[in-house]
């Protein structure tokens, strides 16, 4: 995809999110708008090597959600990629579903790992990372953290292991988007200055605007070039970014919009594709 | 019989097998590599060996991905920083997408000794067989930790073993039959049947033998696995004594006597009593003292029989 449709195919993501958590009556709205072109471009712009027709595929890269409560985010691309229909969007977190309020392998095609508990992500794609390079295998790793996860001690561990074991094959993603349940990561437990700390942990450190999908794009080719060490990406973002009432306002992390602000926020958006 | 032999020692030596058999095996520690004996894998193996330093929680989670990717990885260190630090990561990680991610919990129960409470896992099994689809296997000795290591290695999903530091009697060899699941009769008897695992299996045993010139006739089941357990070999066994006493080290709450418990309570109620720790922590001490303060000996067990027998009777 070029510049353009990476940023239409964004709107419609968008589009998704927002109408599956209103319909689901529940969801984390925020957290996954602030991540939304992180993964549009990861999945379309031909980051991450996957393969819709066999999601099994030996060869394919790995992709990690560590912030298992943006999996809106994760189903819609997945399904506009392919790996299942558009409509079962409409399923999210009802009973029988393959979309769960939380990601679970062996329900949904195209998604690798069970996730929801903050902080157990990295350690995951670490392991990925090692074994593939035991290996000697090609495929990639990519995890998508949240900024509130970092809190989380595990995460530092596994950043010291994959500093390590230089899994240059790794690329880590902060949606830093300042937000989390409570309030602000800086009046919670503030996270200091990122880029310096990852610096410190043995990673190369990469900022950028994680709303601009050239910058996406380009962060993600110079992750993937970077050799020695683990890349992480510190991306910079808005929570609830598109919709001027949920924008840094922690009280749309976990919240659902009802018929009125829904059709207020796809107005604000705008494009989508609806189905 | 007479022959001690630390169980650990068993996991490294199945270790050492594994690695010389199986391209998908490899062995993670937690900065206690001399203690669990992964340091033979070190010095031997090292390609197949990785020592992840003090982070436990990192450990099961990087054993997860290594399983994500085809990789059969033994997490290795003390049970109670496994089974209980990462208890989280185990539940979520390991167990939610039925990870193929082995655990071995080292100096399980209070036979640690001088170390006291903190590093004596006695709740260890608890809280590992609560979780869906985790098998856990208490072996007894050296030579059943070594096969029930191999088993382990050889079953699809999450498996957890623990075992003691001190060296413990043989009571098994070579040819004594080791499946995960199934019951091992050691003792045929018909007054009482004494479920027993871990190094309380010799206890039993001993218990048997003394029991034996009072005229009481004892059955000895090692049930080294706890979950899943062997349920008919329960029920068999409890139909044909009529009275159960079951020993274990670990507490009382929620370990191999509940799971008994449980099993016989819905499908073959009889008189039942259990030796195990009577929810406490454990103390410094050398280990057979505190195996004796805290009743985990052969003389609780006869104490126990006859407290069965005489319920059994009224």
């Amino acid at each position: 995809m070029n510049t353009q449709e990476l940023i239409s195919m964004s709107r419609t993501v968008r589009h998704d999110i927002l109408t599956m958590i209103h319909e689901a009556k529940s969801g984390h709205p925020g957290g996954s708008l602030s991540a939304t072109e992180l993964m549009t471009v990861l999945y379309f712009g031909d980051i991450l090597k996957v393969d819709p027709e066999n999601p099994d595929w030996e060869g394919r890269d790995r992709f990690i959600l560590s912030k298992g409560h943006v999996a809106p985010v994760l189903y819609s691309v997945l399904a506009r990629k392919g790996f299942f229909p558009v409509k079962e969007l409409h399923t999210l977190r009802r009973l029988g579903s393959c979309l769960q309020g939380h990601p679970h392998k062996g329900h949904t095609p195209g998604l690798d790992c069970s996730s929801g508990s903050l902080g157990q992500g990295l350690s995951i794609a670490n392991g990925l990372a090692l074994a593939f390079k035991l290996q000697k295998k090609e495929n990639r790793v990519y995890c998508l953290m949240g900024d509130g996860e970092l809190q989380e001690g595990q995460i530092w561990e596994a950043a010291m292991t994959a500093a390590q074991h230089r899994l240059d094959n790794l690329c880590a993603i902060v949606d830093y988007n300042h937000v989390q349940l409570d309030g602000t990561t800086e009046s919670i437990k503030d996270l200091g200055d990122l880029g310096r700390k990852w610096q410190e942990f043995g990673w190369n450190v990469i900022d950028l605007n994680g709303h601009d999908v050239e910058e996406v794009l380009s962060a993600y080719h110079r992750a993937a070039e970077y050799k020695g060490a683990p890349t992480v990406l510190i991306a910079h973002t808005i929570k609830g970014k598109g919709v001027s009432f949920m924008e840094n306002n922690c009280d749309w992390h976990g919240n659902a919009p009802d018929k009125e602000q829904l059709a207020q926020a796809l107005k604000e958006i705008g494009g989508g594709d609806d189905e | 019989m007479s022959d001690k032999i630390p169980m650990r020692d068993g996991y490294g030596k199945a270790l050492l097998e594994l690695c010389e058999t199986d391209d998908r095996v490899m062995v993670l520690d937690a900065d206690v590599a001399k203690s669990t004996r992964t340091v033979w894998i070190r010095d031997k193996y090292p390609e197949k060996f990785l020592d992840m330093g003090i982070s436990e929680q990192d450990m099961v989670g990087t054993a997860s991905g290594m399983a994500l990717a085809g990789m059969i990885p033994f997490c290795s260190t003390y049970g109670v920083f496994l089974a209980g630090r990462a208890w989280d990561q185990i539940r979520t990680t390991v167990c939610y997408n039925h990870l193929n991610v082995k655990l071995a919990g080292a100096h399980a129960g209070i036979s640690v000794g001088p170390d006291g409470a903190t590093h004596q896992a006695l709740e260890d099994v608890a809280i590992m067989r609560v979780l869906p689809g985790m098998t856990v296997i208490v072996p007894c000795d050296a030579e059943e930790t070594r096969k029930a290591t191999l088993a382990m290695a050889a079953k699809e999903g999450p498996c957890f073993v623990r075992f003691g530091r001190e060296a413990v009697p043989c009571v098994t060899n070579e040819s004594t039959p080791f499946e995960i699941g199934r019951a091992n009769v050691m003792r045929e008897g018909t007054d009482a049947v004494i479920f027993a695992n871990g190094a309380m299996v010799y206890e039993a045993l001993q218990a048997a033998k003394a029991l034996e010139t009072e005229g009481i006739n004892l059955m000895v089941v090692n049930l080294h696995t706890v979950k899943p357990l062997d349920v008919a070999a329960v029920i068999d066994a409890a139909k044909k004594t009529g009275c159960a006493v079951t020993a274990e080290e670990h507490q009382m709450a929620g370990g191999m006597g509940s799971a008994v418990a449980e099993c016989l309570a819905v499908n073959a109620p009889v008189p039942l009593e259990m030796v195990a720790v009577a929810d406490s922590f454990g103390e410094s001490g050398q280990p057979r003292e505190l195996m004796d303060k805290y009743g985990l000996n052969a003389e609780t067990i006869i104490e126990k029989v006859k407290k069965v027998l005489k319920r059994k009777i009224s």
